[in-house]
Protein backbone atom coordinates (compact mmCIF):
# COMPACT_ATOMS: atom_id res chain seq x y z
CA UNK A 1 0.00 0.00 0.00
CA UNK A 2 1.17 3.67 -0.94
CA UNK A 3 1.72 6.28 1.63
CA UNK A 4 -0.41 9.59 0.49
CA UNK A 5 0.52 12.63 0.18
CA UNK A 6 4.07 11.56 0.18
CA UNK A 7 5.21 13.70 -3.32
CA UNK A 8 1.69 15.46 -3.85
CA UNK A 9 0.24 18.02 -1.18
CA UNK A 10 -2.73 17.37 0.84
CA UNK A 11 -5.48 19.26 -0.33
CA UNK A 12 -6.81 20.49 3.54
CA UNK A 13 -3.42 21.38 4.49
CA UNK A 14 -1.41 22.49 1.39
CA UNK A 15 1.44 20.56 2.18
CA UNK A 16 3.04 17.15 1.55
CA UNK A 17 3.35 14.83 5.02
CA UNK A 18 7.49 15.87 4.97
CA UNK A 19 6.94 19.45 5.13
CA UNK A 20 4.69 19.19 7.27
CA UNK A 21 6.90 17.19 9.54
CA UNK A 22 9.26 19.08 9.38
CA UNK A 23 7.77 22.67 10.49
CA UNK A 24 6.03 20.79 13.27
CA UNK A 25 10.32 19.94 14.63
CA UNK A 26 11.00 23.25 13.87
CA UNK A 27 8.19 24.52 16.08
CA UNK A 28 9.42 22.60 18.97
CA UNK A 29 13.05 23.88 17.84
CA UNK A 30 11.62 27.70 18.28
CA UNK A 31 10.41 26.55 21.63
CA UNK A 32 13.82 25.23 22.45
CA UNK A 33 15.91 28.30 21.36
CA UNK A 34 13.33 30.11 22.62
CA UNK A 35 13.34 29.51 25.83
CA UNK A 36 17.38 29.57 25.81
CA UNK A 37 16.98 32.60 24.90
CA UNK A 38 14.83 33.67 27.69
CA UNK A 39 17.06 32.94 30.17
CA UNK A 40 19.89 34.21 28.71
CA UNK A 41 17.64 37.96 28.46
CA UNK A 42 16.70 36.97 32.21
CA UNK A 43 20.21 36.24 33.77
CA UNK A 44 21.61 38.62 31.85
CA UNK A 45 18.80 41.81 32.99
CA UNK A 46 18.66 40.21 36.38
CA UNK A 47 22.23 40.20 37.18
CA UNK A 48 23.65 43.37 38.51
CA UNK A 49 27.33 42.17 38.46
CA UNK A 50 27.42 40.90 34.54
CA UNK A 51 30.40 40.25 33.48
CA UNK A 52 30.90 39.13 29.92
CA UNK A 53 34.61 38.64 28.36
CA UNK A 54 35.81 39.39 24.88
CA UNK A 55 34.95 36.88 22.38
CA UNK A 56 36.56 36.47 18.95
CA UNK A 57 33.99 38.86 17.03
CA UNK A 58 36.19 38.32 13.95
CA UNK A 59 36.11 34.41 14.04
CA UNK A 60 32.30 34.94 14.68
CA UNK A 61 31.86 37.52 11.98
CA UNK A 62 33.21 35.29 9.34
CA UNK A 63 31.05 32.34 10.83
CA UNK A 64 28.34 34.57 9.78
CA UNK A 65 29.16 34.83 6.44
CA UNK A 66 29.91 31.32 6.15
CA UNK A 67 26.47 30.27 6.79
CA UNK A 68 25.05 32.81 4.93
CA UNK A 69 26.28 31.71 2.23
CA UNK A 70 25.55 28.02 3.00
CA UNK A 71 21.74 28.84 3.02
CA UNK A 72 22.68 30.33 -0.54
CA UNK A 73 24.01 27.40 -2.16
CA UNK A 74 21.84 25.27 -0.19
CA UNK A 75 18.80 26.44 -2.07
CA UNK A 76 20.95 26.65 -5.28
CA UNK A 77 21.40 22.66 -4.79
CA UNK A 78 17.30 22.49 -4.57
CA UNK A 79 16.60 25.14 -7.32
CA UNK A 80 18.86 22.40 -9.57
CA UNK A 81 17.08 19.93 -8.88
CA UNK A 82 13.89 21.63 -9.66
CA UNK A 83 15.64 22.24 -13.14
CA UNK A 84 16.48 18.43 -13.22
CA UNK A 85 20.26 19.92 -13.18
CA UNK A 86 21.44 16.85 -11.24
CA UNK A 87 25.16 17.62 -11.39
CA UNK A 88 24.56 20.96 -10.12
CA UNK A 89 22.62 19.64 -7.09
CA UNK A 90 25.73 17.21 -6.10
CA UNK A 91 28.19 20.33 -6.66
CA UNK A 92 25.95 22.96 -4.89
CA UNK A 93 25.39 20.42 -1.39
CA UNK A 94 29.09 19.88 -1.65
CA UNK A 95 29.65 23.38 -1.35
CA UNK A 96 26.98 23.56 1.44
CA UNK A 97 28.31 20.69 3.29
CA UNK A 98 31.92 22.23 2.96
CA UNK A 99 30.74 25.54 3.94
CA UNK A 100 29.30 23.81 7.30
CA UNK A 101 32.77 22.37 7.99
CA UNK A 102 34.52 25.82 7.54
CA UNK A 103 31.44 26.66 10.23
CA UNK A 104 32.80 24.08 12.53
CA UNK A 105 36.52 24.38 11.72
CA UNK A 106 36.05 27.84 12.73
CA UNK A 107 33.83 27.17 16.06
CA UNK A 108 36.34 24.74 16.78
CA UNK A 109 38.97 27.45 16.98
CA UNK A 110 37.26 29.81 18.43
CA UNK A 111 36.56 27.13 21.53
CA UNK A 112 39.93 26.70 21.76
CA UNK A 113 40.99 30.42 22.06
CA UNK A 114 38.55 30.35 24.91
CA UNK A 115 39.61 27.14 26.71
CA UNK A 116 43.47 28.39 26.32
CA UNK A 117 42.28 31.94 27.95
CA UNK A 118 40.81 30.22 30.62
CA UNK A 119 37.60 30.41 29.96
CA UNK A 120 35.34 27.52 30.50
CA UNK A 121 31.39 27.00 30.99
CA UNK A 122 31.63 26.86 34.88
CA UNK A 123 34.15 30.36 34.55
CA UNK A 124 30.57 32.60 34.98
CA UNK A 125 26.84 32.80 33.36
CA UNK A 126 27.89 34.42 30.33
CA UNK A 127 30.31 31.65 29.52
CA UNK A 128 27.59 29.16 30.69
CA UNK A 129 24.90 30.28 28.52
CA UNK A 130 27.37 30.75 25.68
CA UNK A 131 28.78 27.46 25.59
CA UNK A 132 24.99 26.01 26.14
CA UNK A 133 23.77 28.18 22.83
CA UNK A 134 26.79 27.61 20.62
CA UNK A 135 27.58 24.08 21.59
CA UNK A 136 23.56 23.22 20.85
CA UNK A 137 23.90 24.94 18.08
CA UNK A 138 27.22 23.18 16.79
CA UNK A 139 25.41 19.96 17.11
CA UNK A 140 22.39 21.22 15.56
CA UNK A 141 24.54 22.51 12.28
CA UNK A 142 26.64 18.62 12.60
CA UNK A 143 22.74 17.08 12.29
CA UNK A 144 22.54 19.11 9.38
CA UNK A 145 25.75 17.80 7.92
CA UNK A 146 24.92 14.39 8.24
CA UNK A 147 21.80 14.82 6.55
CA UNK A 148 23.34 16.56 3.84
CA UNK A 149 26.16 14.39 3.39
CA UNK A 150 23.44 11.37 3.22
CA UNK A 151 21.32 13.27 0.03
CA UNK A 152 24.49 13.81 -1.75
CA UNK A 153 25.83 10.44 -1.17
CA UNK A 154 24.14 7.32 -1.01
CA UNK A 155 20.25 9.36 -0.78
CA UNK A 156 20.70 10.45 -3.87
CA UNK A 157 19.99 6.65 -5.98
CA UNK A 158 15.85 7.88 -4.96
CA UNK A 159 16.66 11.02 -7.77
CA UNK A 160 16.68 7.52 -10.64
CA UNK A 161 13.79 6.21 -8.66
CA UNK A 162 11.45 8.82 -7.18
CA UNK A 163 12.54 12.72 -8.37
CA UNK A 164 10.06 14.66 -6.98
CA UNK A 165 10.00 12.86 -3.68
CA UNK A 166 13.73 13.38 -3.73
CA UNK A 167 13.51 16.82 -4.49
CA UNK A 168 11.26 17.19 -1.49
CA UNK A 169 14.06 15.62 1.05
CA UNK A 170 16.47 18.38 -0.27
CA UNK A 171 13.52 21.32 0.25
CA UNK A 172 12.91 20.06 3.84
CA UNK A 173 16.44 19.87 4.77
CA UNK A 174 17.12 23.27 3.12
CA UNK A 175 14.30 24.47 5.77
CA UNK A 176 16.30 22.56 8.62
CA UNK A 177 19.12 24.21 7.19
CA UNK A 178 17.87 27.86 6.86
CA UNK A 179 16.62 27.56 10.49
CA UNK A 180 19.52 26.41 11.78
CA UNK A 181 21.24 29.59 9.99
CA UNK A 182 18.78 31.92 11.51
CA UNK A 183 19.34 30.94 14.75
CA UNK A 184 23.07 32.26 14.37
CA UNK A 185 21.37 35.57 13.16
CA UNK A 186 20.11 36.11 16.73
CA UNK A 187 23.52 34.38 18.32
CA UNK A 188 25.89 36.50 17.32
CA UNK A 189 24.88 39.98 18.27
CA UNK A 190 23.14 38.91 21.21
CA UNK A 191 26.55 36.66 22.60
CA UNK A 192 29.18 38.67 20.65
CA UNK A 193 28.13 42.83 20.08
CA UNK A 194 25.09 43.66 23.01
CA UNK B 1 6.10 27.98 3.96
CA UNK B 2 8.05 26.77 0.96
CA UNK B 3 11.89 26.69 1.06
CA UNK B 4 11.73 29.94 -1.39
CA UNK B 5 9.70 32.03 0.92
CA UNK B 6 11.86 31.18 3.86
CA UNK B 7 14.85 31.61 1.92
CA UNK B 8 13.73 35.45 1.12
CA UNK B 9 12.65 35.90 4.49
CA UNK B 10 15.71 34.86 5.81
CA UNK B 11 18.34 36.98 3.47
CA UNK B 12 15.95 40.05 4.79
CA UNK B 13 16.74 39.20 7.80
CA UNK B 14 19.76 39.06 7.10
CA UNK B 15 20.11 42.24 5.90
CA UNK B 16 18.76 43.99 8.84
CA UNK B 17 21.13 41.97 10.71
CA UNK B 18 24.48 43.41 8.81
CA UNK B 19 22.38 47.16 9.32
CA UNK B 20 22.31 46.59 13.05
CA UNK B 21 25.91 45.51 12.57
CA UNK B 22 27.00 48.50 10.75
CA UNK B 23 25.15 51.11 12.76
CA UNK B 24 26.35 49.10 15.59
CA UNK B 25 30.09 49.37 14.69
CA UNK B 26 29.75 53.17 14.02
CA UNK B 27 28.53 53.53 17.73
CA UNK B 28 31.12 51.75 18.87
CA UNK B 29 33.74 53.96 16.93
CA UNK B 30 31.74 57.29 17.94
CA UNK B 31 31.53 56.17 21.84
CA UNK B 32 34.75 54.43 22.02
CA UNK B 33 36.85 55.79 19.13
CA UNK B 34 37.02 51.66 18.30
CA UNK B 35 38.49 51.87 15.41
CA UNK B 36 38.16 47.73 14.60
CA UNK B 37 34.16 47.91 15.43
CA UNK B 38 34.06 50.63 13.22
CA UNK B 39 36.21 48.48 10.49
CA UNK B 40 33.56 45.32 11.13
CA UNK B 41 30.90 47.56 10.84
CA UNK B 42 32.27 48.71 7.45
CA UNK B 43 32.60 44.88 6.33
CA UNK B 44 29.00 43.85 7.36
CA UNK B 45 27.13 47.65 5.75
CA UNK B 46 29.19 46.24 2.35
CA UNK B 47 27.84 42.23 2.97
CA UNK B 48 24.35 43.70 3.19
CA UNK B 49 24.80 45.85 -0.29
CA UNK B 50 26.08 42.54 -1.70
CA UNK B 51 22.44 41.01 -0.09
CA UNK B 52 20.29 43.53 -1.45
CA UNK B 53 21.83 43.13 -5.10
CA UNK B 54 21.64 39.01 -4.24
CA UNK B 55 17.67 39.84 -3.17
CA UNK B 56 17.11 41.99 -6.31
CA UNK B 57 18.62 39.56 -8.78
CA UNK B 58 17.74 36.44 -6.69
CA UNK B 59 13.06 37.24 -6.39
CA UNK B 60 12.63 37.38 -10.56
CA UNK B 61 14.22 34.20 -10.75
CA UNK B 62 11.98 32.41 -7.84
CA UNK B 63 9.13 33.24 -9.80
CA UNK B 64 10.35 30.72 -13.03
CA UNK B 65 11.14 27.45 -10.38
Amino acid sequence: MEIPYNVEERPDTGLYNGKLGIWLFLASEVMLFGGLFSSYILLRTGDPNWFKPELSVPMATLNTMVLISSSVTMVMAWASLRLQDFKKFRLFSAATFLLACAFMVIKGFEYNTEFSHHLYPSSNNFMATYFTMTGLHGLHVLGGMVVIAYLWGPGSRMWKTEPERFTNRVEITGLYWHFVDLVWIFLFPALYLL
Amino acid sequence: MSLKAFHVLFIIISILLTALVGVWGVHQYVVHESGSSLALGGVFFFSGLGLVVYLLWYLPKLKEL
